[in-house]
């Protein structure tokens, strides 16, 4: 593989999208049917993708490893979305957005990229509300806003605490009306096991029945990867509990580099774990923060009820160490202030492992009917799970594994180092650098799939016409679906004593102690020791019951965990390749004397991007140096 | 805590299925109820035997992945709770706990409490969306929508999709999940256009796929997580009536 070339067109950053539009090469309608895409995901970014180039007359296949397209995690995203219309009059615009997204990921980020997220978002919105998605709304009948962590203006658009839901299923609607017309066909209950590559081209993906057990060849002219992040990689973490990354993963075996692996959001506002068997940790929407206060007790180990502290013994310790922004400093600044208090001894709760999120000033000043208008469902939420009441005494919040920044490396077109292969929302590393602002997932998500892939594949597929269906009997395919065989035969005879959810979660802790929210060298090392340790005893003391030709969901977790093992050691070598704090990616070597993340723009301004060399070999770093034409690189501060 | 389980165990859709006897231990009452069954299975896989097959996924109750019969109830004996967010806190010590999947010609058996929910896409895609291309939005302001209407529309769109209502409907009637989309579109200006069109191929969709009629026992409301109304159904009706 050659030099990552990141295809940024030329010219003043307001024009570049515009630019690139009205060169880019067209497929044209007769066309468009002959060409085969296949689209894996069906999340904000897969469904809309596969319905909008449904919508442009390409022949789409669309998979989900769930039972309908419906349930991808995208719903479960809560607080918002956002959008640069500023419709509150307060100084927003797209310049503005891309700022604060450029700031917020601490200049790791790709100007161009952003740039053009954030120029799109305002069509998002319009499609969406369109779409029939019902956002909260003023009495006058226009649409809300609200504001959300890392920035001054208001310009997160919402629908209560379920604003995912809401997108996810306007996106499903999209979809369904593409079903309907025959231009894409959903392949529900599948599970991507490998990608298959014809003379060095994306041309297909194998597939593995979740009912019946059965291994299926899907071939295409594109392939196109919206499968999510790598969250659960914790064990416990805010994703859906079968969230995983193996198809990425699988594409990155095949020739797909893998950008930013350490790049891992840590989410500051979730209920904390309750008991040893918890299966994953329920976000509490950041949007909380505009009007919860977050403190902890002024003295170590104060085991008072909260309501029984007076005022004066508590240390609002966001509002005392960033005045400026307060309770709405961006995600991972706050997570690790918690985590710095709780390590300091002030935690709350039987673990000291939580800190208190208040509401009782917000509602003596709006009334309890004002916030329950806002966050009721939030509210019942934490009270069905904890038993405890919100609106009666302070939330308890830990921080916990959420979003990852990294993902497939992806060129301006969003296509990876595999041509004809893209990636996109989630799945890809482009826009978030080292650290996501609130309600920007959503928006990318959507802006990947509706807006901006639909417009850069046909450059790709523009040279494709003249190939006809792809064949699934050729060698390539035979030797992909080979490999997916022999991996799950081998899963299954270990015959061990072990379960995969047991190792994930032992895995997990791995991850979590020594590359999560903080991270240092000599941790680090120790983790891929422990990591390549435990990943020998998986594949030695492994139990899978039952056989491969049936639903098997134990079969399913074992093959994502033996993955995850391989994508965590090359997550702590990518931390341990960048030797500086950025963002979400805080190295305990490099902070500021009052424990800010301090960057090296020197040595790290760039994008690392790794390449697998070959089972057992070290992975090869290719480095896209980012270059900051617009912007000023400054300390990021939010005081 | 201590319970006796009696699962439902059917091994394929041809299969014939029986109740199986398990128990479990030292169950704490913060777990889930989705994790008591994760530690059932945990001991089960790693004897080697199978483990229960159950749907599941996000476990914060909003992809209605899960949902099983549990003492009779949908979801549960709690209200307004899918089964992933159902605390074991709920259950008595030494209680006897059964069991069952989704009980429902439209959604048959796959495995254990796995069932076939694919019939409620298939109506989704007879018309439950409003039909308009990416790029073709008009501005999202320049459509006003009175806060009432919206803030019903949104009351009406939050359903997930688990299957509860079919569930609990003596006559595996889909009317509030079918009624619940109407609403939600019909509601709205955008959805208005094509209201006529929608709620006929939704309503056709359903009935060939073998859902029963409403009979206004009100099951579903009762058993439905997320608090779906009766009064959908009446708008459906009434919007059924205005498409002829």
């Amino acid at each position: 593989m050659g030099e990552l070339v990141s295809k940024i067109p030329d010219g003043p950053l307001a024009q570049k999208w515009t630019k690139y539009k009205s060169s880019v090469k067209l497929v044209s309608p007769a066309n468009r049917k002959k060409l085969d895409i296949i689209v894996v995901g069906t999340g904000l970014a897969g469904a809309s993708a596969a319905s909008s180039l449904g919508e442009l007359g390409y022949n789409v296949k669309n998979f989900c490893y769930q039972d309908s397209p419906r349930r991808a995690h995208s719903v479960a995203a809560q607080g918002g979305i956002n959008a640069a219309k500023n419709y509150q009059n307060d100084g927003d615009s797209v310049y503005r957005l891309f700022l604060d997204m450029i700031k917020g990921g601490d200049y790791r980020a790709r100007e161009g990229n952003v740039y053009r997220v954030a120029e799109v978002s305002n069509d998002v919105i319009d499609h969406y509300t369109a779409l029939g998605v019902p956002f909260a709304r003023d009495y006058g009948g226009t649409l809300d806003t609200r504001s959300f962590g890392g920035v001054q203006v208001s310009r997160t658009f919402y629908a209560k605490g379920q604003t995912g839901q809401q997108c996810l299923l306007g996106c499903y609607s999209s979809l369904s009306r593409q079903v309907k017309k025959g231009s894409v066909k959903m392949y529900p209950r599948r599970e991507m096991l490998d990608l298959v590559v014809v003379d060095g081209r994306a041309r297909g993906i194998i597939t593995r029945n979740l009912i019946t057990g059965g291994i299926e060849r899907h071939s295409a002219h594109a392939v196109v990867l919206a499968t999510g992040g790598y969250g659960t990689i914790y064990y416990l973490s805010t994703l859906a509990v079968n969230s995983n990354a193996s198809a990425a993963w699988k594409a990155h075996k095949k020739g797909a580099f893998f950008a930013n692996p350490s790049f891992v959001q840590i989410h500051p506002t979730c209920v904390p774990q309750l008991n040893e068997f918890q299966s994953k940790l329920t976000l509490m929407s950041e949007s909380l923060r505009n009007d919860g206060r977050v403190w902890v007790p002024k003295s170590k180990g104060d085991k008072r009820p909260a309501n029984g502290i007076p005022e004066e013994e508590r240390d609002y310790f966001l509002e005392r160490r960033y005045p400026a922004f307060g309770n709405l400093v961006p995600r991972d600044v706050a997570s690790r202030a918690a985590k710095e208090r709780c390590d300091a001894g002030y935690g709350v709760g039987e673990t000291g492992l939580a800190v208190n999120l208040d509401f009782r000033d917000a509602i003596k000043k709006q009334g309890r009917k004002a916030i329950e208008n806002k966050y009721g469902n939030l509210f019942e939420m934490y009270k069905t799970i904890t038993g405890k009441d919100p609106y009666e005494e302070p939330m308890r919040i830990y921080p916990a594994g959420h979003y990852t920044m990294g993902g497939l490396w992806v060129d301006y077109e969003l296509m990876t180092t595999i041509p004809g292969l893209y990636a996109v929302g989630e799945s890809n590393f482009s826009d978030h650098g080292a650290n996501r602002l609130g309600a920007s997932s959503l928006m990318q998500a959507a802006a990947d799939g509706y807006f901006i892939l639909p417009n850069t594949i046909s450059n790709y597929l523009a040279d494709q016409i003249r190939v006809p269906a792809i064949p699934t009997d050729t060698p390539e395919f035979d030797e992909a679906e080979k490999g997916v065989t022999e991996i799950l035969n081998r899963l299954i005879s270990i015959k061990g004593k072990e379960t995969a959810s047991s190792f994930h979660k032992r895995l997990g802790k791995i991850m979590w102690d020594h590359c999560g929210m903080s991270r240092n060298e000599a941790g680090l090392k120790k983790a891929l020791g422990l990591i390549r340790e435990l990943r020998e005893e998986f594949w030695q003391n492994l139990i899978v019951p039952g056989s491969v030709d049936e639903l098997n969901m134990e079969l399913e977790k074992a093959g994502r965990v033996a993955d995850y093992f391989e994508l965590a050691e090359l997550l702590v070598m990518d931390a341990l390749n960048r030797k500086e704090s950025c963002g979400a990616h805080f190295r305990e070597e490099y902070q500021t004397p009052d424990g800010e993340a301090q960057r090296n723009d020197a040595e790290y301004t760039y994008v690392a991007a790794w390449e697998f060399t070959g089972e057992g070999k070290p992975h090869k770093l290719h480095r896209e140096e980012l270059k900051f034409e617009e912007v000023e690189m400054k300390v990021r501060s939010y005081k | 805590m201590k319970f006796t389980l009696k699962i439902w165990r059917q091994k394929n859709a041809e299969a014939k299925g029986a109740f199986v006897t398990y128990r479990v231990e030292e169950i704490s009452p913060e777990m889930s109820f989705l994790e008591m069954l994760d530690a059932l299975n945990k001991k089960l896989a790693a004897e080697d035997n199978d483990p229960v097959a159950f749907d599941h996924d996000c476990r914060e109750g909003i992809c209605g992945s899960c949902g099983m019969y549990i003492n009779g109830h949908p979801h549960g004996p709690v209200p307004a709770v899918t089964t992933c967010h159902l605390s074991m806190r709920h259950f008595r010590d030494g209680e006897t706990i059964w069991i069952e999947p989704w009980r429902a010609k439209p959604f048959p058996v796959i495995k254990d409490l796995i069932v076939d929910r694919s019939a409620f896409d298939k109506i989704q895609s007879a018309g439950g969306f409003i039909s308009v291309n990416t790029g073709a939005a008009p501005e999202a302001n320049s459509i006003p929508v009175r806060k009432k209407d919206s803030d019903e529309a949104f009351d009406s769109s939050i359903c997930i999709g688990c299957g509860a209502c079919v569930a609990a409907c003596k006559n595996a009637s889909a009317m509030l999940f079918v009624s619940a989309k109407i609403s939600q579109l019909a509601l709205l200006p955008q959805g208005r256009v094509e209201a006529k069109e929608r709620v006929r191929a939704m309503v056709e969709k359903m009935d060939e796929l073998g859902f029963g009629n409403c009979s206004n026992t009100g099951a579903c409301e009762a058993e439905c997580p997320k608090e779906i109304k009766l009064t959908n159904i009446a708008r459906l009706n009434r919007e059924y009536y205005k498409a002829f």
